[in-house]
């Protein structure tokens, strides 16, 4: 495997790792854009955006824009975070050239105002089809509670109010911001040349506007601490979802490794602390645990679900349990076995294009490098009893801010 | 596409199927034991999953406990469960930990524990399961869907019910693992790195001497095609129908995923394209194609607003009825496409790869070559698809819908 890189004029950064014995090739515009970039005016335009890439430009209609992904076999698809938004697909390698022309086609979108009104009804419709999802909505409210005013606690979808509100106008505006070359990277990975892709490229993207863009407030967040209550009458929400929020190294963070070591060996879905504490004993049907890692902040989520009578049980094990890690540690055998199954998934996640495609791009995002798999296993490998340590006394544990939502009225 | 491609049957009725991919380092495997949900008792409905939940909490030398760190220190992530008619067990790991793994699913397999102690725990954390669908619409609607389209005991969920959960005991699981986990019928698919003669000889050294009890073959009606509005105050109404294709082993197969293919293959598929992208009435609507042995199904489900659900079921229905009355060639070419793209990919995954060898030998009694599947979609056509719709129309039918407003299915 080989890594390349090149930048055109406009500053479109170029990334590719070459893989001959692949068997297809994967190919994504990474665009530092998310629901933190957005004023309150404009919540949710990030992902209404998203949508709208695929809704035609003036060479495409949507039709053709979904009729010419389809065309290669393309396994195409795209997300929003509240960070980032990426644009991505897997083809067989001679599809390549078809690819870069409908892909780097459809970032430059028309945004016409009749898709824009279909499309926001489809939008309103997916705010309603997560808000019936109590998991998900015990999410959105635990992230809001924690994250305060701070831009990472904005919802990627929106509300039912902005999204209704939000204008065309508004939309182009944040584009024009946003989608400049200079803000965006793009990734491919598996079965191709580099050096006739960025011809492909420098002719699809070289005329792309650049220009400075800004993020601000980039701060670690504290957290607001507390038992946050979401109580749900029990006709409409069965079980009680629990989400526990605590600071965590950021992205960029060398302590990261040793986070996600330790994530893994309290809330891995087998052979976890969280495992032996709630899940062996009945009293939890699903837990678990992991960091998330941001551009400036991270946090680790601790989340479960179960029975509303076996709520302030499964609290106080949670709660005593972070207590019990955060003045102990892992033990060395613990620190072991996480570092194994991380190293394990990293070596197999790796053996598709995709997954490579992400890992590149995310390294590049919040770097500004490119890690192969060797290294990323060589970083996990480091992680010992000292890193796990020095993690949890920067970011304690213990330092959460706890969301209920279900129909309890209280969980202690 | 080159391939090598492994079988091996054990005198005890065990199949041994194995892909060699020269090129990963990962490898996967993974069991189907004809025990599924099918087998439980009337008054114990979810005896099977209770069995499959239980069997990690100890076995042969391992305590619960040395178990879990067993497979943790190799990196062998599993995942196992109940079906219809299988149990169904599956790891992925690194190649070279492959033989270990299987050292320590021969323990799991043959013999588990099944300890008291742990069936209280097991039993809560499957009626959580449960209980915790009524927060879940479009997984119980589907749910609700093959209850009334299927027959007994093909209707069931494999889950259980909670009274069914309930009335298990460690002597009705004992029994049920005594006469069902057994190789007569059992498939082990495993894809990955490995050399082939010393893991047929490890396979019969741990499996060899696993005693075979066939199982009576259950005898199943034909479909109940009953349709069922459940009333529920929720924001979004979710629409599910079913109704009837051919089975995997029909040489009208692929003429069906083909029908699927132009509904629902990917966004620029009629269903998408004509009921989301056209009108905006909904945010998921999709066909998809299952199969039992004997026969095939498929299954259409859209969810959206309450004031939106009719129109949208209107225009799903039509979609479905007018395929007979025309295909562009355009259309099948983008569903061949499609079709050989996704084959190729698979490729890339060891799971994915036991998975398909493995559903392959139960449906058909052979593994089919990539080259057989990719011959068979190159022949495709509109005039054949077109010819299947004909045949196979969007009815009998099954409806059921959950939301505030029963809808109206008109013919």
């Amino acid at each position: 495997m080989a890594f390349h890189h090149h930048q055109l004029n406009n500053g479109l950064t170029i990334l590719g790792e070459t893989n001959p014995s692949a068997l297809s090739l994967a190919m994504g515009f990474w665009v530092r854009t998310g629901s933190r970039d957005e004023t309150s005016e404009v919540s949710g335009v990030s992902h209404f955006l998203e949508h709208m890439i695929f809704k035609g430009t003036e060479r495409r209609d949507s039709f053709t824009v979904n009729r010419d992904f389809s065309r290669i076999g393309a396994d195409n698809n795209a997300w929003t975070s509240e960070e980032n938004t990426f644009y991505h697909a897997v083809v067989l390698p001679e599809y390549l050239p078809a690819l870069v022309d409908v892909l780097a086609d459809i970032m430059r979108p028309s945004l016409r105002e009749e898709d824009f009104n279909t499309e926001k009804s489809v939008i309103l419709d997916e705010i309603v089809r997560y808000q019936v999802q109590p998991g998900w909505a015990a999410y959105d409210h635990a992230r809001k509670t924690f994250y305060g005013n701070h831009p990472l606690g904005n919802s990627v979808l929106g509300t039912t109010e902005s999204i209704t509100a939000l204008t065309r106008n508004q939309m182009m505006n944040y584009y024009n911001a946003r989608y400049l070359a200079s803000n965006i990277h793009l990734v491919v990975a598996g079965n191709f040349d580099f050096s006739s892709f960025v011809e492909l490229i420098d002719q699809a993207c070289g005329k792309w506007p650049t220009g400075k863009v800004e993020r601000l407030n980039r701060t670690e967040v504290n957290g607001a601490g507390g038992i946050h209550i979401v109580e749900k009458p029990e006709e409409k929400v069965s079980q009680e979802y629990l989400m526990m929020i605590s600071p965590g190294p950021a992205a960029n963070s060398p302590l990261r490794y040793a986070a996600s070591v330790l994530a893994t060996a309290i809330g891995d879905y087998a052979g976890s602390r969280l495992y032996w504490a709630l899940t062996d004993p009945g009293y939890a049907d699903e837990c678990g645990m992991g960091a998330d890692e941001c551009d400036g902040a991270g946090a680790y989520y601790l989340s479960l679900n179960c029975n509303p009578d076996n709520i302030k049980k499964c609290y106080q094990i949670v709660t005593e349990l972070y207590k019990i890690v955060q003045d102990k540690g892992l033990s060395e055998e613990e620190i072991d076995q996480a570092k194994t199954k991380i190293a394990s998934r990293e070596v197999r996640a790796s053996e598709r294009t995709h997954r490579r495609m992400l890992q590149i791009a995310k390294d590049w995002a919040y770097l500004g490098e490119y890690r192969n798999l060797d290294d990323e296993l060589a970083a996990i490998e480091a992680v010992n009893l000292k890193s796990i340590r020095e993690v949890l006394d920067a970011y304690p544990l213990s330092n959460y801010t706890t969301t209920a939502f279900g129909p309890c009225s209280a969980i202690i | 596409m080159k391939q090598e491609l492994y079988q091996h049957t054990f005198s005890n009725g065990l199949t041994l199927l194995a892909e060699r991919m020269p090129h990963v380092r990962s490898a996967s495997l993974g069991f189907l034991i004809p025990a599924g949900c099918v087998y439980d008792p009337n008054h114990q409905l979810g005896l099977s999953s209770v069995l499959m939940e239980i069997l990690f909490r100890g076995a042969g030398n391992y305590s619960s406990r040395a178990l879990s760190n067993a497979l943790n220190s190799l990196g062998i992530d599993h995942s196992e469960g109940s079906g219809l008619f299988n149990s169904s067990l599956s790891a992925s790991m690194l190649s070279k930990n492959l033989e270990k793994a299987l050292d320590l699913y021969a323990n799991i397999i043959l013999a588990p524990h099944l300890p008291e102690s742990e069936m209280d725990a097991v039993k809560n954390l499957l009626i959580q399961d449960i209980e915790a669908l009524e927060d879940e619409p479009q997984q119980k609607v589907m749910i609700e869907l093959t209850r009334h389209y299927y027959p007994n005991p093909i209707n069931r969920y494999k889950r259980g019910t909670i009274e069914g959960v309930q009335n298990t005991d460690v002597a009705s699981l004992r029994k049920q693992h005594k006469n069902y986990f057994q190789p007569d019928g059992t498939i082990l698919a495993i894809a990955g790195d490995f050399e082939w003669s010393r893991l047929r000889d490890h396979v019969q050294r741990l499996f060899g001497d696993w005693k075979a009890n066939p199982v009576e073959s259950i005898q199943v009606d034909s479909n109940n095609y009953q349709s069922v509005h459940l009333s529920k105050e929720i924001e979004q109404t979710q629409i599910a129908l079913a109704f009837p294709s051919v089975p995997v082993s029909d040489p009208d197969f692929y003429k069906a995923r083909g029908a699927v293919g132009v509904w629902s293959l990917d966004m620029s598929s009629r269903l998408f394209t004509n009921i989301r992208e056209k009108y905006g009435l909904c945010y998921s609507v999709y066909a998809s194609y299952e199969s039992l042995r004997d026969r095939g199904t498929i299954v259409v489900y859209a969810g959206a607003t309450p004031e939106k659900a009719q129109e949208t079921l209107n225009r799903t229905l039509q979609e479905l009825r007018i395929l007979k009355d025309g295909i562009e060639d355009e259309e099948v070419d983008r569903v061949k496409v499609g079709l050989k793209s996704a084959l190729i990919m698979r490729q890339e995954s060891t799971a994915a790869r036991a998975g398909a060898i493995a559903s392959d030998w139960y449906f058909l009694k052979r593994v089919r070559p990539l080259q057989e599947i990719q011959t068979h979609i190159d022949q495709l056509s509109t005039k054949s698809i077109i010819d299947y719709a004909e045949r196979y129309p969007p009815f009998p039918l099954s409806l059921v819908t959950l939301g505030p407003k029963e809808l109206q299915l008109n013919h």
